[in-house]
């Protein structure tokens, strides 16, 4: 009896991007990354604030370790992946996550798809990781943005009004919500100079393409002395323009993540007609640092869940 | 097309008309009747009626672009949107209420009723006082004239309803006002025209 050979037809919208992400992942040198054991709870608990959602699910190991299904993939490879500061290691996968859904409030099994880039991380590597979340995007539809930020730029601006903990998360809440008029009264509330927000609320104000907004926010850097980062980004930004990428991205300041963990550049895309963020990533030295290693590092993942009605509504349409 | 998500009420056609003046209008939603939907092609707009406390919903789920919604209801719900204006109007504040002359006993646990249970737990999580919430639907005034409750964490405007219940406001939370809110997403694919919306309402604030 002969052996059946693959039909790709029998594959639905998910799957078959899952397969189309990896070739274009693998095309740019990323290798597999496979998880086939379970974490410990402590992993998921000591970076609890990295996650999506605090809550995970534990079982008890035979050998009495209480263990988690994971919630995320990027700790289990930081964790499994050798510290090796003057290379670069790139890794990609896909895997099921486990995460309380947004949208029924209870636990969900989740596929996700994504890449993390480790290692001796420059403005190539950057320019190369946002490229691929560019490109990730477009092999869904056509009609998607890329935003991002640039996270030291944000502290920076934020640095100058509070050190206070609960404060800055209130004015980062703000920044997050596009939510500016608040930020003067959050100042007042807290015995800053409201005047002194006004350098940030015209940060958060910037928004689109590098083309048009690069000069801008170079003169609102220069006057805080982080314009270095700003020049840092441009050339990572040049990579995506150079790909006849450029319309696609826009810079918008109100995209926020935390700064525990993350720092530099970060981004998320989006798709027209989904209505939530469909990809998210930044770069997470102070992660990698917090985990006592001394590379740098850049990743991204697809929330395959966000794209369900999309991907179904392309099978639909292909039949 | 632009979505706006609507609340039902006073509140709302006050919101309308400022829409409208903005550019925005669609003189179908003054007629009377039962439609819930209403669209001006011209405009690029389409109107609908919701709950007040749905609003954020339907602008966070991306059924609406954009939508006005409380201030109360927003911190309540906390929706992943932009808030991208105050519109000021519909000004009122959160506040705890008790009967007249209620002191605290720090000593025991205090009994909150409330609408807004998130509201009152952030608030007296802030000031380290430990608290039962009971979650009511509606008239939270009587819980503690019945004694459901020691004092109650609800919206106040003017305070005349907490006057005739024997209550008085000993706390305010924070201040109320209506905001305009747009999906994260829609607003990245219809950028030109909220912000043609918010810069031509914030000339009428």
């Amino acid at each position: 009896m002969d052996k059946i050979s693959f039909d790709p037809g029998v594959l639905d919208g998910t799957e078959r991007l899952i397969y189309e992400l990896r070739s274009l992942y693998k095309s740019c040198g990323y290798d597999k990354f496979r998880m086939s054991k379970f974490e410990e709870y402590d992993l998921y608990v000591t970076n609890k604030d990295y996650l999506v959602s605090d809550s995970v699910i534990t079982f008890t190991d035979t050998n009495g370790s209480l263990m988690a299904l994971k919630p995320d993939v990027t700790l289990s490879i930081i964790k499994n992946t050798k510290d090796a500061p003057d290379t670069v290691t790139k890794l990609c996968y896909n895997e099921n996550v486990y995460r309380i859904s947004n949208n029924t409030g209870s636990f969900k099994e989740i596929m996700q798809t994504g890449l993390e880039c480790l290692g001796c991380i420059d403005e190539l590597c950057i320019g190369e990781v946002l490229t691929l979340a560019a490109r990730s995007l477009l092999q869904i539809s056509p009609d998607f943005i890329l935003e991002t930020a640039q996270l030291d730029v944000l502290a920076a601006f934020v640095d100058e009004l509070t050190h206070d903990r609960d404060v800055r998360n209130d004015i980062l809440k703000c920044v997050n919500e596009k939510n500016v008029h608040s930020i003067p009264r959050i100042c007042a509330d807290n015995g800053i100079d409201p005047a002194m927000a006004e350098d940030l609320i015209s940060l958060v104000g910037i928004y689109g393409t590098p083309g048009r907004v690069l000069p801008m926010l170079k003169e609102l850097c220069a006057k805080k002395n982080c314009s270095e980062y700003i020049e840092s980004m441009e050339k990572s930004l040049d990579i995506l323009v150079s790909e006849g990428l450029g319309d696609k991205v826009i810079i918008d300041f109100s995209v926020v993540s935390d700064l525990k963990y993350y720092n530099g550049i970060i981004f998320k895309g989006f798709l027209k007609g989904v209505p939530g963020s469909v990809l998210s990533g930044g770069q997470y030295d102070n992660l990698m640092k917090r985990m006592g290693r001394r590379s740098r590092a850049i990743g991204f993942a697809v929330y395959l869940d966000m794209l369900e009605r999309i991907l179904l509504d392309s099978e639909v349409a292909s039949c | 097309m632009l979505s706006v998500a609507l609340p039902k009420g006073r509140l709302g056609e006050q919101v309308y008309e400022m829409f409208a003046s903005a550019g925005f209008p669609c003189p179908s939603i003054m007629e009377k009747g039962r439609k819930l939907i209403f669209e001006n092609e011209e405009a690029g707009v389409r109107y609908f009626w919701v709950k007040p406390s749905d609003v954020a919903i339907y602008v966070e789920r991306g059924a609406a672009d954009i939508g006005v919604a409380g201030k109360d209801i927003l911190v309540e719900y906390a929706p992943d949107v932009y808030e991208l204006l105050d519109l000021g109007i519909g000004k009122c504040r959160m506040a705890v209420a008790a009967p007249r002359g209620f002191r605290d006993d720090k000593k025991r646990t205090l009994v909150v009723a409330t609408k807004f249970s998130r509201a009152a737990r952030e608030f007296y999580a802030s000031t380290g006082r430990d608290i039962d919430i009971i979650h009511l639907n509606g008239s939270i005034e009587i819980a503690p004239i019945l004694g459901l409750s020691d004092v109650i964490v609800d919206i106040v405007e003017t305070g005349t309803t907490l006057k005739e219940n024997n209550l008085e406001v000993i706390e305010s939370i924070f201040p109320i006002s209506a905001r305009l809110i747009a999906n994260k997403s829609a607003f990245k694919f219809n950028t030109e025209q909220i912000e043609k919306l918010v810069s031509s309402l914030k000339e009428m604030i």
